[in-house]
């Protein structure tokens, strides 16, 4: 048993360093020079602000010392939680900024991946019922994650946003309110959180859908439903049996496709300016602050490492496969 | 196995003088000519490819050119309007649409071959070789995409297509890897590949010439996934601003649609068309996709 | 008389047109009977057993009838056989290695089959341990997952699941070829201990294997190409066959207790007819070495003495 989610964190480890690693080599050994291109973009009009920043930045990159020790001081700091200072709002912390965009990406995905997933699966299954439901489920399925999730955001944050204006289309709470816990302030999130949630649901509904249909037929074949239609056994059991056999590869589904959902909701966030970590993306790359940039890499890349760990372990809780290999069972 | 069982002579039947290969080729055709979502997909792929080869030669000057009177609707003249600049938005679609192939053709076929060849190798091999590449593959799989291509691509300079490309097939060729591997998996074992080991061929060679042609098929729907892929994570990284440097592509006119507030302006003329192309192209490569299945797969035929 | 089919005529649609899988079997099973059905593969011996108890999406009924215990078999409706399976007709599939579903603790699987069958678990609860028992397993099975079982072990359950509403009719397909040689003995003892103790009253033995239904089977019947060919008591077919086919398919058994090979013989040249355009007449013509111009006429099954049917014209 610990066997299977040794080697699971051994491979959760090794992608944390890769990730670090790349996240340290790009701006080291990609052409041109990193301090000068990013403080070209900082609007700093005071020479000594800006000089004092140059040096700061050449001393955090280290450019100076041998590369080995750039890589041990750039793991140092790391381990300390310390991602470096952000140019655009020097001298804030960039941890700090991220961690005051992270509630509101993990608001948008949580709910979105989750809903999307248990309902796709609904439909999913449901679609395998008939032909008929079938040749109509299984191509909205198709389009909708053939749709990129800013297209669709576009289309929501235009049509009930701006021309019905049932929804505002921009922004995580109106200019007028300050946070704070009030009815008003959490209605008014709760207003701007909804087009950019539904606009994600909608397109991951239709790949989890399609998944479970595609999962479900092959279960239906399969010889122990073969087997119990021979004593027979109402399609009603087989079907309950065939949903929660195919639910399992769709538990696994959900750690593959965690990253494509992450770089929606990332595009989602850029369409309705919602303060999470994607606008932070787009504002950094706007004004070249590669500090916060990165930063936002290392935290997505952490968050998806632990998302697949409780997978796995979800997993291993409800297959009987993994779990009875996993006790030693006796065959 | 159910199909096997108790039904001779359907592969096999004596009396009819077409060699085999030949039947089943007619055979796969035959169903193709009546599966409607390969045909449907096909069509749509196929009009849209037509329309990004043929279109951009109708246009006389760039697509990013200032040719016409600015913020117009849909007109005779201009087919999809014009953007706040005056540029001609049907210029810049089928421009678009011709970079939009482009990116899933190289994106996709860098993936493609990366993919296969780990997952033949790996699935092949066995061993200490498959650990190793399994290895690598689980952390590329676990490593968001998306955000890798972001940072990476936001630190070049000059951007253009192929990098654009090349990166993407970097990134997004585990999955179609693990799938390869497995299928060479089963077919390693079987006996015509232990014949073809045993008569000391080369590596490479039996897998090209025994594994390979045995799952054409799944290598064709795989590189098709790979395709309609590729261009989402393009026009995604266009989106944000990552795309080919005063190039156009789809992805890059939804970017200065809502750069240049169309949603507000409410000139849904803009920002419709490039996202319904890419929709609708990425969306018929997948429905394509399953009736392909279904074409090669007899067991999902009767459904 | 426990089972009567008449002509039945199965035929699995195919693109090129119609299969003839089954074309015209007709054969008489007795109470208490084990038949042993064999032939090479492909001769239409598992689609005959598939006949009695459901037909998949591809098999079509074309003809024929099939009756148990006096009452008429609907098998081209669906819906009508459900009533019959299981409680009359039941099966022992092919696949019984992965006949039970793999999330599901196997005592819970039955529990919830015999509740959808309309019988209460409680009340079956002993014949259930008891019959595991008798078949060797510990009742400690169904805490358990099919994981967790051995090829064996399972096999040895489903046949006690397919078994517990003591069907008239029990269809074995193939039980033991997936088995190791001493679990197939095992198996096969058990299952005549089945109908001794009166948990199935008749059962077809489908099989490659003639030797091993030799041991166990009251009579053998062997089918060619989609027909039956001889029908008689173990020991005749094995001692005394008429028909060139099983003369010639025991001749190539190189001693009895060994096994023949599946698929296509060592002995006898040629290759059995496509049954897609079979040819008319005698099926085993062409590789008869005693084929005369009467074969172009199809032989009809006659009892050329008491218990022992063949269709042949040098038998007849």
């Amino acid at each position: 048993m610990w066997r299977y989610i040794g080697r699971k964190l051994f491979v959760y480890l090794l992608t944390f360093i890769v990730a670090v690693t790349i996240n340290w080599m790009i701006p080291r050994f990609m052409p041109g020079d990193p301090v000068q291109s990013m403080l070209s973009r900082a609007q700093v009009s005071d020479p000594e602000a800006l000089e004092a920043m140059t040096s700061y930045y050449e001393n955090l990159f280290g450019l100076n010392a041998p590369l080995y020790e750039q890589y041990l001081n750039f793991w140092a700091g790391l381990l300390r939680g310390d991602l470096g200072i952000s140019v655009m709002r020097y001298p804030e912390p960039v941890t700090d900024i991220i961690l005051g965009a992270v509630p509101y990406t993990l608001a948008l995905l949580l709910p979105a991946i989750l809903l999307s997933w248990v309902v796709g699966n609904r439909f999913g299954a449901f679609a395998a019922r008939s032909k008929i439901l079938d040749n109509t489920v299984l191509p909205v399925g198709y389009i909708l994650t053939a749709t990129p999730y800013m297209w669709l955001a576009l289309l929501l944050a235009w049509s009930l946003g701006i021309v019905a204006g049932i929804f505002p289309a921009s922004g995580g709470y109106s200019f007028s309110l300050r946070p704070e816990f009030s009815w008003l302030f959490i209605s008014d999130l709760i207003s701007h959180w909804f087009l950019p949630f539904l606009s994600m649901f909608l397109v991951a509904l239709g790949g989890w859908a399609i998944g479970m249909r595609n999962m479900i037929i092959y279960e239906l074949e399969a010889d122990y439903a073969n087997y119990l239609q021979a004593l027979g056994a109402p399609r009603k059991l087989i079907r309950r049996y065939a949903f929660r056999n195919a639910m399992l590869p769709q538990i696994t589904g959900l750690a593959v496709q965690l990253g494509t959902i992450i770089a929606g909701s990332l595009l989602t966030e850029i369409v309705f300016n919602y303060p999470g970590l994607g606008s932070l993306i787009l504002d950094s790359l706007n004004n070249r602050d590669f500090f916060l940039l990165q930063g936002v890499f290392l935290f997505v890349v952490v968050g998806v490492l632990i998302a697949n760990f409780i997978i796995d372990i979800v997993y291993v809780l409800i297959d009987p496969r993994t779990r009875v290999q996993m006790t030693g069972g006796s065959s | 196995m159910t199909s096997v069982a108790g039904a001779p002579g359907t592969a096999d039947s004596a009396g009819s003088p077409e060699p085999v290969g030949e039947r089943r080729f007619s055979e796969t055709l035959h169903f193709a000519r009546r599966n409607p979502k390969l045909l449907i997909g096909l069509g749509i792929v196929l009009t849209f490819l037509l329309l990004g080869i043929i279109g951009p030669l109708f246009i006389g000057h760039d697509p990013n050119e200032y040719v016409g009177p600015q913020t117009q609707p849909p007109s005779g003249e201009y087919w999809f309007g014009t953007t706040t600049f005056g540029q001609d938005i049907w210029a810049q679609f089928v421009y678009g649409l011709r970079s939009t192939f482009l990116i899933g053709v190289f994106g996709g076929g860098v993936a493609f071959v990366i993919g296969t060849a780990v997952g033949f190798v790996a699935g092949y091999k066995g061993g200490i070789i498959d650990e190793i590449l399994n290895m690598i593959t689980n952390v590329v799989l676990v490593l968001p995409a998306m955000v890798v291509l972001i940072v990476a691509i936001a630190y070049l300079e000059a951007r253009g297509l192929f990098v654009q490309g090349l990166f993407i097939g970097l990134t997004s060729w585990p999955w179609a890897a693990r799938a390869v591997r497995s299928q060479a998996l089963s077919l390693a074992t079987r006996d015509y590949v232990d014949l073809a080991r045993l008569s000391g061929r080369r590596t490479w060679k039996i897998i090209t010439t025994e594994i390979a042609p045995n799952m054409s098929s799944y290598l064709v729907m795989s590189f098709i996934l790979l395709f309609g892929g590729a261009i989402l994570i393009a026009a995604g990284l266009d989106f944000i601003g990552l795309g080919p440097a005063g190039g156009v592509s789809l992805g890059l006119m939804l970017q200065s649609a809502s750069q240049w507030s169309a949603l507000q302006l409410s000139m849904w003329w803009w920002f419709i068309p490039p996202g319904l192309g890419i929709t609708a192209i990425v969306g018929s490569l997948y429905i394509l996709n399953v009736g392909l299945d279904e074409v090669f797969n007899p067991k999902l035929r009767e459904l | 008389m426990t089972l009567r089919v008449n002509d039945l005529k199965v035929y699995y649609q195919t693109l090129r047109g119609d299969v003839r899988a089954l074309d015209g079997v007709t054969f008489d099973l007795a109470d208490g009977e084990i038949m042993g059905l064999a032939g090479e593969s492909g001769c239409g011996k598992t689609t005959l057993g598939k006949s009695m108890i459901r037909l998949d999406s591809r098999m079509r009924h074309v003809g024929g009838t099939i009756e148990l215990n006096g009452k008429d078999v609907p098998i081209a409706d669906d819906d009508a056989m459900v009533p019959l399976r299981y409680r009359e007709i039941s099966l022992i599939p092919q696949y019984a290695m992965s006949a039970l579903n793999p999330t599901r603790k196997i005592g819970r699987m039955v529990n919830e089959l015999l509740r959808a069958r309309g019988v209460r678990p409680a009340d079956i609860a002993d014949e259930l341990n008891r019959r595991l028992e008798l078949v060797g397993l510990d009742t400690d099975v169904l805490n358990r997952f099919p994981i967790e079982l051995s090829g064996g072990m399972k096999q040895r359950v489903v046949m006690v699941i397919s078994t517990l509403l003591d069907p008239s009719l029990l269809i074995a397909d193939e039980v033991t070829s997936a088995l190791d040689v001493s679990t197939q003995r095992a198996v096969a003892e058990s299952m005549v201990e089945f109908r001794d103790r009166g948990y199935v009253k008749s059962m077809i033995f489908v099989t490659h294997d003639i030797s091993l239904v030799y041991q166990m089977a009251d009579t053998i019947m062997v089918m060619y190409a989609g027909h039956i060919v001889e029908k008689a008591p173990a020991a005749t077919i094995i001692n005394e066959p008429k028909h060139p086919y099983t003369q010639m398919l025991i001749g190539a058994l190189p001693e009895v207790g060994s096994t023949m090979v599946q698929g296509r013989l060592e002995g006898i040249p040629g290759t059995p007819p496509g049954l897609l355009n079979p040819p008319t007449g005698c099926r085993f013509k062409d590789r008869c070495p005693m084929a005369f111009s009467k074969c172009s006429e199809q032989p009809p099954l006659v009892e050329i003495e008491p218990g022992h049917w063949a269709a042949c014209w040098k038998t007849g």
